[in-house]
């Protein structure tokens, strides 16, 4: 026992995981607000909705399929320059995010259009009969009764973020994929990366637990 | 209260242009409940959704209340929409929201504040019979339920016209009456306009005191309904009628009865209004030597009056018959001989 601690060194993969947590944490919510807002913007410019917009609709749906495609690991490369830009390192926790955040958020505002067009076109049509204004109807009908789907699919690209924190980590983000590569792979010490990867797993299973008790509280269907 | 003038409605479409609605011209009173019957397909669906500005006229004029919805836009008509709710067959109701918050809704909408809008909501449940069921979603509630909800909602901003979108179109026979009771209720408390859109004659026999029907675009009979029911002048509107007022059967039975009966006459009578309360086959039995056989019949009420059809065998001698026919044509009922015996 005294050999294990010696070899992981706990405050060591503590860190490591609050890095982690910082960085998906943060990511989460940037992409919730940015692919809110795309996949509302995607949904609203489509054929028969209340902005329909074909111009619109084409740059945003460009924009999103362009970087859903790029596998992660060539996003954060790519984006080198513009994170030495935004952020004036490429190394650290803050250097990750607007990787992670450009490979998430347009994943998520596909999920959100998802959701938005499951809504009964009736009952947009019934806000309208009562003189509802768009942002009435957005705050109002279209997030509300969309909410179960917007919270799976969070859930389902926070868990995203987390194999991505991983990925950026072996780059110099740091956190417990920086941690399994550097400390477990590197040294060649297996038990910090089967460690690293409980805790990994151990995230993974809160966030799950967390997004289906909302799904489920919030769906009165 | 409601004025459409010369109104077209046309849908570009890959066969080349949709007449949705075509040259409809109608006045709807204050007060009125008015009935547009048709199939599906007829444009009436369209032409109810002209009324609150969910399409626009491609040619014509739509004026309600005083407001020509067919020209206002932006906060204007969505003011103007205030005044005139609507109800849909699928009742169209918020699945994130009890029975209390589906009614505060459009209250939300027109910025009634939150003490106001508790107190009508209060008003409302009471009015459309559901109390105990405020804090029910409306997955908890039966169809009935869920179009009480709609009509509470669409009451909720004191509006002075209600169109009806097949409101009843997707409830039991039971449930429709029980709605359609309301609605009448309705219109007589509240002093409500009602313009409702249907296929079944038996909506528009219960509560309408007009009724336009439609057929691909186009108002072919418009008129009230008692008079609509006595003469229906175009062969959809006949069949229509025969929806309420005669059994399926009534042909098969009819033909039957011909066989049957080898001497005699069997007679269709029509009975309109007052005339429904006259003790006729009592009197034509005394005043003529026939004898009588009742083989069918059926009353239906109307907004303004009762309809009935009845079917009889009169036997005798010739002369008595003939005789006996002409005394019914005299006491204003309608008289068809099916087929002399």
């Amino acid at each position: 026992m005294a050999n294990f601690t010696e070899i992981v060194k706990w405050t060591q993969l503590l860190e490591a995981t609050r890095e982690t947590l910082y960085m998906t944490t943060i990511s989460v919510l940037v992409t919730f607000i940015l692919g809110l807002v795309l996949g509302l913007l995607l949904f609203l410019t489509d054929k028969g909705n209340l902005w329909e917009n074909r111009g619109i609709n084409v740059i945003i749906a460009g924009f999103v399929n362009i970087f859903r495609s790029i596998p992660f690991i060539i996003l954060i490369v790519l984006l080198i320059p513009f994170t030495k830009l935004l952020v004036g390192t490429m190394l650290g926790a803050n250097a990750a995010l607007p990787a992670l955040i450009i490979g998430a958020a347009p994943f998520y505002a596909r999920m959100v259009e998802i959701a938005l067009r499951e809504i009964d076109k009736g009952v947009i049509e019934a806000s309208q009969s009562m003189g509802a204004t768009h942002s009435q109807i957005i705050f109002k009908v279209l997030i509300p009764e969309s909410l179960p789907a917007l919270i799976s699919g969070l859930t389902v690209t926070a868990i995203s973020l987390v194999s991505f924190t991983a990925m950026a980590g072996v780059i110099g983000a740091g956190g417990l994929g920086h941690f399994a590569y550097l400390e477990g792979f590197q040294r060649n010490r297996p038990l910090v990366t089967l460690v690293a990867t409980i805790a990994i797993l151990i995230l993974v299973f809160i966030i799950q637990f967390i997004g289906d008790y909302f799904t489920k509280k919030t769906d009165k269907r | 209260m409601i004025s459409i003038k010369d109104v077209r409605k046309v849908f570009p479409s890959k066969q080349g242009q949709l007449k949705a609605v075509d040259d409809v011209n109608l006045d709807v009173k204050e007060g009125e409940i008015f009935g547009v019957i048709g199939y599906s397909g007829a444009g009436k669906s369209t032409l109810i959704r002209m009324l609150n500005g969910l399409e626009l006229p491609t040619e014509g004029s739509v004026t309600v209340a005083g407001r020509v919805i067919s020209k206002i836009k932006g906060s204007e008509l969505r003011k103007a929409r205030q005044e005139i709710s609507m109800i849909f067959q699928h009742f169209n109701l918020l699945w994130s929201r009890t029975v209390s918050e589906n009614i505060a809704f459009p209250l939300e909408i027109a910025g009634v504040g939150g003490s106001e809008r508790q107190k009508r909501v209060k008003e409302l449940i009471h009015l459309v019979g559901l109390e105990g069921r405020e804090n029910a979603y409306p997955s908890q509630l039966s169809g009935g339920q869920k179009q009480r909800v709609g009509i509470a909602r669409a009451l909720a901003n004191n509006p002075k016209v209600l169109l009806c979108d097949e409101a009843t179109s997707a409830l039991d026979p039971q449930t429709t009456d029980a709605i359609l009771d309301l609605l009448v209720d309705i219109n007589k408390r509240l002093g409500l306009t009602i313009v409702l859109i249907t296929h079944e004659m038996h909506v528009i026999r219960k509560i309408c005191h007009r009724v336009a029907v439609m057929e691909s675009g186009r108002i072919v009979e418009l008129g009230q309904v008692l008079e609509v029911f006595k003469n229906p002048q175009q062969q959809i509107t006949k069949r229509f009628v025969q929806q309420v007022t005669e059994p399926e059967e009534t042909k098969e039975t009819a033909e039957h009865l011909l066989e049957r009966y080898q001497s005699g006459k069997v007679v269709q009578l029509s009975f309109i209004g007052d005339s429904v309360e006259q003790p006729l086959i009592t009197n034509l039995i005394r005043q003529n030597n026939v004898t009588v056989n009742i083989l069918q019949g059926k009353i239906s009420q109307t907004q303004s009056g009762s309809y009935g059809t009845l079917f009889i065998h009169l036997d005798g001698s010739e002369q008595e018959v003939i005789k006996a026919v002409d005394y019914i044509r005299s006491q204003q009922v309608g008289v068809e001989v099916i087929s002399n015996g």
